[in-house]
């Protein structure tokens, strides 16, 4: 189910370069978030650190909590492996697993967590592909290879195989800006119907799509080359296209830099 | 502003003689393989028959034809299998270390310096030193295990290196699309990065393979010769392929040659054999054939 993610404090790491600085917000269940904000300021890094793929890169590391209904991701003794069960990811490069047929990456989740009984497993693949709008194209490839499909299939392949699991949360790192338009329309469109199930949470540089999808938006910024990355502002999304409260928000969304 | 030009004559020429040059290259490195292979064939069929593969060399005289290698086709095979059996499971899961878990740390950087001196080490060397620790220090009888251990130590830098590029080359979304599936590490490792860099470790392993079946020095030191057939590659000299070339070749009368001849054919086609095996185990798992 939906659940809300609450971030308070957070810094996040590559060795010793801070990468984001005190970041605090409340993202809210079963609705769209959308990150926003020029490139390099932070936005994937602050994704990254909300499953914990964060410190996967080495040397990376994170200060600061992440609350998901209440319950603290980062303390001590929280296995990062579960929190990732429980909040999923789609990357920004479509990336099913070649060596396996579409049936076999959405079931990956399942089968490589060692849950494994025929007929549900079955039911969950074509449960997840209805879910990503792929199942009428592929119902009768199901075991053709996933890296068979076009970029749009692809990637909404990756979707199917992240609702699978079924986790409370779903994280998107800009999962369009590889794909044609209208592609991302059927993704688009997926997000929306998928909200009611998922609390989602997307990182885009296509304004239009943090526009026409999210409920609420985040800008982030960096005072400069090298600075960390800042939340600016969080609001509405209606909000901060029209009438946002800082004069960089306004700049950024109105086209005036980044 | 330039207009758009035509090719010079010079630069055609240029890129006629570069071309010309890089096919000339091509064909002089072909030609020891053909000539080789021409050779080996041309010679080897004579003998190259049933009794050749079915008999051994006990009881041949000096000056008879007949006689076989089958002992040693035998006695290679079991060594064969034996330093792979060493040498691919040390080599893979150092190659994983490397890959996975060393992240460039001191650890690692030794193992990989070692391994690098590993890979320098001559043939002959290896089997001196499984012949001072195994046969001289501990008492170990001569045996194929003896040869297998003084050729997996020759096997492994080269299974290491090799699987170690393939693990390099799986791309890092296929890790964290694992990953961000809630799927362990180690799963990760067994599930998708094994399966995706398959066919290039399977290749890697072969051509290690290939470069030991035909290791002599080894050989010579540590399994020792017979002409009779030795099963049991934990006790008692054995025979080896590139032993009975050596041995054969040595001898003065044509039907030893021959012989020889037969058996450098027999290596080149086992070595061939396993590599189409390997080949076809790769395409097999690959997902191209579904396509």
């Amino acid at each position: 189910m939906a659940k809300q993610i609450t971030v308070s404090g957070l810094d996040a790491y590559y060795g010793s370069h801070k990468a984001i600085e005190d970041v605090s917000m409340t993202i809210e269940p079963a609705s769209i978030t959308a990150f926003i904000g020029p490139s390099g300021c932070g936005k994937s890094t602050f994704l990254r650190t909300l499953n914990r793929m964060h410190e996967v890169i080495p040397g990376a590391r994170v200060q600061g909590k992440v609350m998901l209904d209440g319950q603290d991701l980062y303390a001590g003794d929280i296995e990062p492996v579960s929190v990732r069960r429980m909040i999923g990811m789609v990357f920004q490069r479509p990336n099913p697993f070649p060596t396996m047929s579409i049936y076999e990456n959405v079931a990956a989740g399942l089968r490589l967590n060692g849950r494994q009984a025929k007929s549900k497993t079955d039911d969950v693949v074509e449960r997840s592909l209805r879910g990503a709008n792929l199942w009428n194209e592929v119902k009768d490839r199901l075991n053709k290879p996933g890296a068979g499909l076009s970029g749009g299939q692809q990637q909404r392949l990756c979707i199917a195989r992240a609702i699978a699991v079924q986790p409370d949360v779903l994280l998107m790192d800009e999962p369009c800006s590889a794909l044609d338009p209208i592609s991302t329309l059927a993704i688009e469109d997926l997000m929306v119907e998928l909200k009611s199930e998922f609390t989602i949470v997307i990182v885009t540089h296509n304004m239009q799509q943090a526009a026409r999808v999210s409920d609420r938006t985040a800008f982030f910024n960096l005072a400069g080359q090298g600075q960390p990355g800042k939340v600016i502002e969080m609001d509405e999304t209606s909000r901060i296209f029209t009438n946002p409260s800082e004069k960089a928000t306004e700049d950024y969304i109105t086209g005036r830099f980044g | 502003m330039s207009a758009v030009q035509h090719i010079s004559p010079a630069r055609r020429f240029k890129d006629r003689l570069a071309g010309g040059l890089v096919y000339l290259a091509f064909a002089i490195a072909v030609v020891p393989l053909v000539a080789v292979l021409w050779m080996v064939i041309q010679h080897g069929v004579a003998r190259l028959d049933l009794e050749f593969l079915t008999h051994s060399m006990r009881n041949i005289g000096a000056r008879d034809a007949g006689g076989g290698a089958y002992h040693a086709i035998l006695g290679t095979l079991e060594q064969v299998a034996l330093s792979s059996l060493i040498s691919v499971p040390v080599g893979l899961l150092t190659a994983i270390y490397l890959v996975e878990y060393g992240r460039g740390g001191q650890l690692s950087r030794a193992i990989s310096f070692f391994v690098d001196v590993m890979t320098g080490i001559p043939s002959v060397v290896s089997g001196l030193f499984i012949l001072a620790f195994w046969i001289l220090a501990l008492g170990m009888p001569f045996s194929g295990f003896a040869g297998a251990l003084a050729l997996s130590i020759l096997m492994m830098p080269t299974v290491v290196r090799s699987a170690e590029e393939m693990l390099r080359l799986v791309p890092n979304d296929l890790r964290e699309a694992a990953y961000a599936l809630g799927v362990p590490k180690w799963r990760t490792i067994v599930k998708v990065v094994l399966p995706t860099a398959f066919t290039g470790i399977a290749t890697g392993i072969m051509l290690a393979v290939a470069r030991v079946a035909g290791e002599t020095a080894p050989l010579l030191l540590t399994v020792f010769f017979t002409d009779s057939i030795n099963e049991d590659p934990f006790n008692g000299p054995q025979m080896g392929l590139p032993l009975y070339v050596f041995d054969q070749a040595a001898r003065p009368t044509d039907v030893a040659v021959d012989r020889a001849w037969a058996g450098a054919l027999t290596l080149i086609l086992i070595v061939m054999l396993l590599n189409l095996a390997a080949r076809f185990i790769g395409w097999w798992r690959s997902p191209a054939r579904n396509r």
